[in-house]
């Protein structure tokens, strides 16, 4: 199995404008302290870790939205890490990103056919309403919706709409940054089965960040597990879950609620 | 799959359009009689009559026939006065709102979403020309240039770019922020792109409520200027010069003073108004 992520030695850091002395440059707060890791080309890995984890952080870097200090962010043997503005644009095309919360992620001024269409045009594909509307198809929304605004749809819906845009495309790799936290149980489950299915039909490369174990054991074939920006835990999911390797994992593990009941709970 | 149709509109739009509407129609009247005036006047605003000199308005005695809102001093017909007076305060305010509103709220944009350089630049620009006093700075601003509707304009662009360049760079600042910007990256947009067809749409409710705002103000600044002879030749018509003229005989022929006043009035707030109501028109989101 080829890998089309490699990072090594990943390195980033914030400026903590609350600590900033009165003269010199503020304090930098470590985000990412040297992450090493590999994803596998066609798989689905999960991306888990509490809040402050540096799990969302890292994914805008593979994305390209931050730039990280220092390491190499090797997508399909380049190094993507130091490329500027410009050279990075064509190689997005390959980088899509759905984001957590689709009200705001999705521009509120523009009608849904646009919001799919114009990514389209921007990179040379066309951009019609017919490959809008195409894309809508694929994940399950009626072609009417294609003249809505986002704020007349559903968080679900909002979200297929998130997930079209990505997928319209064609592009190699996709990044989830905890799609389905906004929404109703059940949408979740019916968003988070749409992304597995599209995965495989397509091909792609997802990177699936979440807080939540039971999600990522449905959905993921691999699995990071990151703790104040390094990596505790990594493997395949099932290895991972049965046999964790630090502390942090352990209690993810032991905070996702059983799926039997025990039958004896009746009869006391 | 819920089929997720228009809401009915609610009390509260209905309040709103009443807001829209009302002065939308005193506008209307306005650009009506700017553009109509030799039409719609009943006398021609330069014609003096020491012979009927203070006429009272219609509805008291001694008022004559076609005098409506009566004479001043000259003997000039106060209500055809101030319908080319209307001609001079619409020029003004378009011309004027509209010269402060691109430059302004183009330095808003790029300060509030470049950041960096931009913003320090713009922002420290702004501190500066805040610390002048607006009502000096266009005293002697006129002064310098020589009085005329190009110096009142000029005065009110230069004065007030500042509001719009503070406004817009905050909601700039905030727009920028959202993940909409980050979501069009990742659609291949260019910064600039980024600036022009996301946030721009979603800046420019902010941006027409201000310009609407800024009609209304220019239209005092210009009544201002005229009231201390700054503006264009008292001959002309204009609200200002109106009033300016009318203070010294406000014992016995308030109606100089008092309706282009009204006027005036009606005109900073119908389009401050109208400002509110657009903003909130064309919000798909609040709509």
């Amino acid at each position: 199995m080829t890998a089309l992520f490699s990072i090594r030695d990943l390195h980033l850091s914030f400026p903590d404008r609350g600590n900033k002395p009165l003269f010199g440059p503020a304090p930098r707060i470590e985000v990412l302290k040297g992450l090493t890791l590999d994803i596998p080309e066609g798989r689905i890995t999960g991306i888990v870790g509490e809040s402050g984890s540096g799990k969302s952080t890292f994914g805008r870097v593979l994305v390209r939205l931050l730039d990280p200090d220092s390491g190499q962010v090797l997508f399909d043997g380049k190094d993507i890490a130091t490329l500027d503005e410009e050279a990075i644009l064509p190689l997005r095309r390959d980088l899509q990103m759905i984001f957590q919360d689709p009200m705001s992620s999705l521009n509120p001024r523009h009608r849904v056919w646009r919001l799919i269409a114009q990514p389209l045009k921007r990179y040379g594909r066309g951009g019609t309403k017919a490959q809008a509307t195409e894309a809508l198809a694929r994940v399950g929304l009626p072609a009417a919706f294609a003249d809505r605004y986002p704020h007349q749809l559903s968080g679900g819906q909002r979200q297929r709409v998130g997930i079209a845009r990505a997928i319209a495309l064609e592009p190699r790799f996709i990044l989830a940054d905890e799609i389905v936290s906004g929404l109703d149980v059940s949408s979740q489950a019916q968003v988070l089965m749409l992304l597995k299915q599209l995965a495989e039909e397509m091909g792609l490369t997802v990177a699936f960040i979440s807080h939540d174990l039971s999600v990522i054991r449905h959905l993921c074939d691999n699995v990071v597990v990151l703790n104040h920006g390094e990596i505790v835990d990594a493997g395949p999911v099932a290895e991972v879950f049965e046999n964790p390797q630090s502390e942090v994992t352990r209690k993810l593990l032991s905070a996702i609620p059983l799926p039997e009941m025990d039958d004896d709970w009746f009869n006391d | 799959m819920a089929d997720v149709t228009a809401s009915p509109r609610s009390r509260a739009g209905q309040g709103l359009n009443l807001r829209l509407w009302l002065p939308l129609t005193w506008i209307v009247i306005l650009i009506c009689a700017a553009v109509f005036a030799p039409l719609v006047a009943p006398q021609d605003p330069l014609m003096q009559d020491l012979m009927m000199e203070r006429l009272p308005p219609f509805f008291m005695d001694g008022s004559e026939p076609g005098f409506w809102l009566g004479t001043d001093s000259l003997g000039r017909d106060v209500l055809s006065r101030m319908i080319y007076g209307a001609r001079i305060a619409l020029f003004v305010s378009v011309i004027a709102a509209t010269t402060t509103c691109l430059f302004g709220s183009a330095l808003g944009l790029l300060a509030g979403y470049y950041g960096g350089w931009w913003d320090r630049v713009i922002s420290r620009l702004v501190d500066i020309w805040m610390a002048f006093p607006p009502v000096l700075f266009a005293v002697l601003l006129v002064a310098v240039m020589g009085t005329g509707l190009t110096s009142v304009i000029a005065a009110i662009a230069l004065i007030d770019w500042t509001r719009f360049a503070r406004v817009i760079r905050a909601e700039t600042m905030v727009q920028a922020r959202m993940d909409y910007v980050d979501s069009a990256r990742i659609g291949g947009a260019r910064r600039l792109a980024t600036l022009v067809t996301e946030i721009l749409p979603n800046v420019l409710p902010t941006i027409i409520a201000l310009l609407m705002l800024e009609m209304g103000i220019a239209i005092i600044v210009e009544a201002i200027l005229s009231f201390v002879n700054l503006s264009i030749s008292s001959d002309d018509p204009t609200w200002g010069s109106m009033i300016a003229e009318g203070r010294g005989a406000i014992h016995f022929a308030w109606w100089v003073l008092l309706f282009p006043l009204i006027a005036l009035f009606f005109s900073v707030l119908s389009f401050s108004t109208l400002g509110e109501g657009l903003k909130k028109r064309f919000d798909p989101v609040l709509q």
